[in-house]
């Protein structure tokens, strides 16, 4: 079958579907790949890369569209009236789609593209699950973008993001609220910690507090009981209006101390929750940044306008709705990867065609149209990307139990003594003087020998072991006292043991010298 | 040479094998420990054969000279992988030079003792030579595994424990009996009989052990090499033997537990054989894999390795079979002169005996303070950027802290999991030793490089530029 990739059409967008790389290995996978010519132009893919990659370069989408039987896109299909081209109505019917659809918000696209009789796979309706990471092209976008609002924001900030103490005097380091830590957010701290930011974060869903310290950024705590947001497929759900108002008063006092807040917050199918109010704005110090990153769905922030820029109160608000396609060589290559993964389980007999199996939960899920059937929304995930808690619990109880069993009575402690004192009166009342002077250096040999041995390193585990063998060859010293015998079978017997033990004394000390020898710094 | 001397020399022996143990606490002063263990030893003998030996001189010489030469040859050839069959074969040589030092005095007895003296030198003979006898045949066979020559696959017989019980009491009872043979002058019988069952023992109770199991084997085996050169000494009045033997089976008995602790096992579980034949298993199943494992190929692994700053190195007895240490060393070398901090991470049982990949990984010059212990190093994990890996499973086992039904449950292992990338080399999905799937390969951020180990690795040097 042959794949398409057309230009996209959106304003501003500078994404594309596939990359020259990824368009090598789809081509393994069976299929022919045209593109259309200067569809990566904008994310720095040359018509000429795509050439090398052995991809055809089409000079029109017309021809494209019409020579291709799946298409590869980044934003849904829309019409561009001054452009005169319509993408819904180029698609043929029976070609396969795939691309960002948003299903849930857009409707009408979906009925349209329902239509047209396609076959649509939404690249944004892949379930979260963990087999789907590596098409997860939602988290490779908001990597981007987490990365690129930190870009963003130092670009609008008046200051530097890490401390110094320089000659000219002390430059404190910035500080950096993060509401929302999801992937967008994590990208985020990671990008503002390393450019050397005091980094805070806020969640509404407590497991993500572990990943957020391994981070070294420092997750606020909302001091409120027992409210976890963790809704389906790890995503957060709304909370109660008491852990709100709560939450609130931590922005509060937030806001009044940092420089930056990048804002993340995101319930699937819900517009963005409002989260700084324009009193909150107010508070913040002159020059201070927002990065609105739900500025697409309303914004976290009252003052936020999507796709711009604002100042208000003295402070930058930043409501880009397209930051991976300002990164778009990255988004590119990372989207044309996802698809590409998506593509490589479409075709699982590498021959070039698709199968779409609705039995597999991943391409039931992101299938949205089925040969002209709308088949959105899937029916709910077997699996939740979240760690299970009862797993969590399972393990307290076992770890409970370990402590009991250390924590030993002092009867246990004293009861071995105790034998070992009785065995040893024992023994003692019968055995000959000479036998107990003999036990008194065994005894005492045993405990040397326990703390010597307790000293060696792990690592020199195997040379004690060929050295201890080497010295327990000192029964050679029985054979020895043996030899002088009268009786020509026991020193033959001593000989043979004389011999043995020396292959052992010799062969021991050597071989651990050899070892020895080896261990450098 | 008076009898004084001669004890005096033997004083000064044993305080040398102390400070030879002592010095292996450091590499720095390891050879060191062992030029002390030479001078005690040469010191020893010297002793008593200038002041004890009085004929057949030429026979002890000839003794000496040949089984010399043979172990001066064997140290020489041996390859640095083979380790475990040697100290295995050297054990059982001390095995069986107690058990003929036991047979000599029993037969060169001088019948001047009598009453609980009596008792007590017979006794002490024949557990000498039970010892000496369970530690030969267990260490052959134990050579025998290690070397491949059989199968390392437990062998369990039906009933082996009853069958264990039995041959116990056997030998309890046979030492009655010589004892009250042995003071009216006879009980060469029951001493054979003896001989033969603590044999067929030592044999039984090997093959009932696996692979892996191997590290506590040979150090059991060491400890009881020690406890028989004990009882000799017992045997023999002699305290020189009975410092040395208490200090090499009390240094086995610590490696053993040491091992053990390492693998969460009952030393007894480990002695009784099986690994997982205890049921409580069927738990691992319900942890059915979910996820797929993401393969990845050599050029990309010496990318991943190239742009990291951490590296930890992982290896396990599959390294010692394809006999990569050298290439790893070759890559730890390019990856350090390209300044990326690159780490070993030795698990205790990682190997067939006890500080294995230490000496491996020291054959191929790796420096020894890049190379650590789980202890020193697991909380390490969450910076590393890339964990290789090699030839390992069961020490890099999630299921051990995640799934509490699982069999190897409660064992310390390596956490890479909890690094940015783990990169598993494996020839197949096949599971580990103990039989439990390892849920690391499922993990989203473990890579699978499938294939021999040493092919992988050499590609991913020729990639690293």
């Amino acid at each position: 079958m042959r794949i398409g990739v057309p230009k996209e059409l959106h304003r501003g967008e500078r994404r594309v579907a596939t990359t020259p790389e990824a368009a090598r290995r789809i081509k393994e996978l069976g299929y022919d790949v045209a593109v259309q010519a200067g569809a990566g132009s904008a994310s720095k893919f040359i018509d000429d890369a795509y050439r090398e990659a052995g991809v055809e370069v089409v000079p029109d989408a017309q021809t494209l569209y019409w020579q291709s039987d799946i298409i590869l896109k980044v934003r849904p299909p829309e019409t561009d009236a001054e452009a005169g081209v319509d993408e819904i109505q180029l698609l043929r019917e029976g070609q396969v789609l795939i691309s960002f659809i948003q299903p849930g918000q857009n409707p009408e696209l979906l009925q349209a593209l329902a239509g047209r009789k396609l076959t649509v796979l939404a690249m944004d309706a892949i379930p979260r699950v963990s087999r789907a990471q590596k098409m997860d092209a939602l988290s490779s976008m908001a990597n981007i973008a987490g990365y690129r609002a930190v870009v963003e924001a130092a670009q609008h900030f008046g200051r530097f993001f890490t401390g110094q103490i320089t000659a000219a005097g002390k430059i404190p380091p910035a500080k950096v609220m993060i509401i929302g830590a999801g992937v967008a957010g994590l990208a985020a701290i990671g990008a503002a910690k390393s450019m050397g930011a005091i980094v805070r974060a806020f969640d509404t869903r407590p497991e993500v507090k572990e990943q957020v310290e391994s981070m070294d950024a420092e997750f606020l705590l909302l001091d409120f009981p027992g409210e976890d947001g963790t809704g389906q497929g790890g995503y957060a759900k709304v909370m109660s209006e008491e852990f709100i108002r709560a939450e609130m008063e931590l922005f509060a006092r937030q806001a009044r101390e940092v420089d930056i807040i990048i804002t993340t917050a995101l319930i699937p199918g819900r517009p963005a929750p409002e989260l700084i109010t324009e009193a909150m704005v107010k508070t913040m110090k002159e020059g201070s940044v927002i990065v609105d990153l739900a500025a697409e769905m309303g914004g976290n922030c009252k003052l936020t306008q999507a796709d711009a820029v604002v100042v208000r109160h003295g402070v930058t608000i930043i409501g880009y709705t397209d930051l991976p396609s300002r990164l778009a060589s990255q988004s590119s290559q990372l989207y044309a990867t996802n698809l590409r993964h998506l593509l490589t389980d479409l075709t699982p007999e590498k021959n070039g065609a698709v199968h779409i199996n609705m039995e597999d939960e991943i391409i039931r899920g992101a299938t949205v149209v089925k040969e002209g059937e709308i088949t959105w929304p899937p029916p709910p995930p077997k699996l939740s990307a979240a760690p299970q808690q009862g797993q969590a619990k399972a393990q307290a109880p076992a770890a409970a139990a370990a402590r009991v069993q250390k924590k030993a009575g002092p009867l246990a402690i004293l009861l071995p003594f105790l034998v070992g004192a009785l065995a040893l009166l024992g023994l003692g009342s019968v055995a000959p003087a000479d036998f107990m002077s003999h036990l008194t250096v065994f005894v005492m040999a045993c405990f040397v020998g326990y703390m010597v041995v307790w000293n060696v390193k792990p690592s020199l585990h195997t040379p004690l072991m060929s050295v201890t063998n080497a010295i327990s060859s000192i029964i050679i010293i029985g054979a020895l006292l043996q030899v002088s015998s009268d009786r020509a079978f026991i020193v033959f017997i001593a000989g043979i043991a004389i011999l043995i033990t020396s292959i052992n004394i010799f062969g021991g000390f050597a071989v651990t010298n050899r070892m020895l020898a080896m261990f450098r710094k | 040479m008076s009898y004084g001397i001669v004890t005096a020399s033997y004083i000064g022996a044993s305080v040398l094998f102390i400070l030879a143990l002592g010095g292996l606490s450091q590499p720095e002063t390891a050879r060191r420990g062992n030029f002390y263990g030479i001078i005690g030893m040469a010191m020893a003998l010297a002793a008593t054969i200038v002041g004890i030996v009085t004929n057949h001189h030429f026979i002890l010489f000839a003794g000496l000279i040949i089984g010399g030469g043979i172990g001066l040859m064997l140290a020489k050839r041996i390859a640095m992988t083979q380790m475990p069959e040697l100290v295995a074969i050297l054990h059982s040589l001390v095995g069986m030079a107690a058990v003929l030092v036991g047979f000599a005095n029993f037969m060169g007895n001088d019948a001047a003792l009598s009453g609980a003296a009596r008792t007590v030198h017979d006794a002490e003979t024949y557990v000498g030579i039970l010892i000496g006898a369970l530690t030969f045949s267990g260490s052959v066979v134990a050579f025998l595994k290690l070397s491949a020559r059989i199968s390392g696959k437990p062998l369990l017989l039906p009933g082996r424990h009853w069958l264990n019980l039995l041959l116990l009491l056997a030998a309890f009872w046979l030492g009655g009996k010589f004892i009250h043979l042995s003071a009216a002058g006879g009980g060469s019988l029951p001493l054979i009989a003896m001989t033969l069952i603590a044999l067929a023992f030592g044999v039984h109770m090997v093959m009932a052990i696996g692979g892996a199991d191997m590290p506590v084997v040979i150090s059991m085996l060491n400890s009881y090499s020690g406890w028989a050169a004990a009882a000799t000494g017992f045997m023999l009045n002699n305290d020189l033997l009975i410092v040395v033997g208490a200090l090499v089976g009390s240094s086995g008995a610590i490696l053993s537990y040491i091992m053990c602790r390492a693998m969460n096992r009952r030393f007894i579980a480990v002695i009784a054989g099986g690994f997982g034949t205890s049921g409580g298993v069927a738990a691992t199943d319900s942890q059915a894999e979910a996820g797929e494992v993401v393969a990845i190929e050599a050029e990309a692994v010496a990318d991943l390795l190239v742009n990291a700053r951490e590296v930890m190195i992982i290896p396990g007895y599959g390294m010692a079979v394809a006999q990569a240490q050298h290439t790893v060393s070759e890559i730890t070398r390019k990856l350090r002169e390209k300044k990326v901090n690159v780490r070993f991470g030795i698990h205790p049982v990682a190997g067939r005996m006890p500080g294995h990949m230490n000496v491996l990984l020291a054959e191929a010059k790796v420096p020894y303070d890049i190379v650590f212990e789980l202890d020193e190093i697991n909380d390490d994990f969450p910076h590393v950027d890339v964990s290789v890996v090699i030839g390992a499973n069961d020490i890099v086992n999630p299921a051990a802290q995640e799934v509490p039904g699982s069999p190897i449950a409660g064992m310390p292992v390596l956490e890479c999991w909890k690094g940015k990338t783990t990169v598993v080399l494996k020839r197949s999905m096949a599971t580990g030793y103990a039989g439990v799937a390892n849920p690391l390969f499922y993990k989203e951020n473990t890579r699978m490089l499938f294939g021999d180990a040493r092919q992988s690795l050499d590609k991913v040097l020729k990639n690293l530029g």
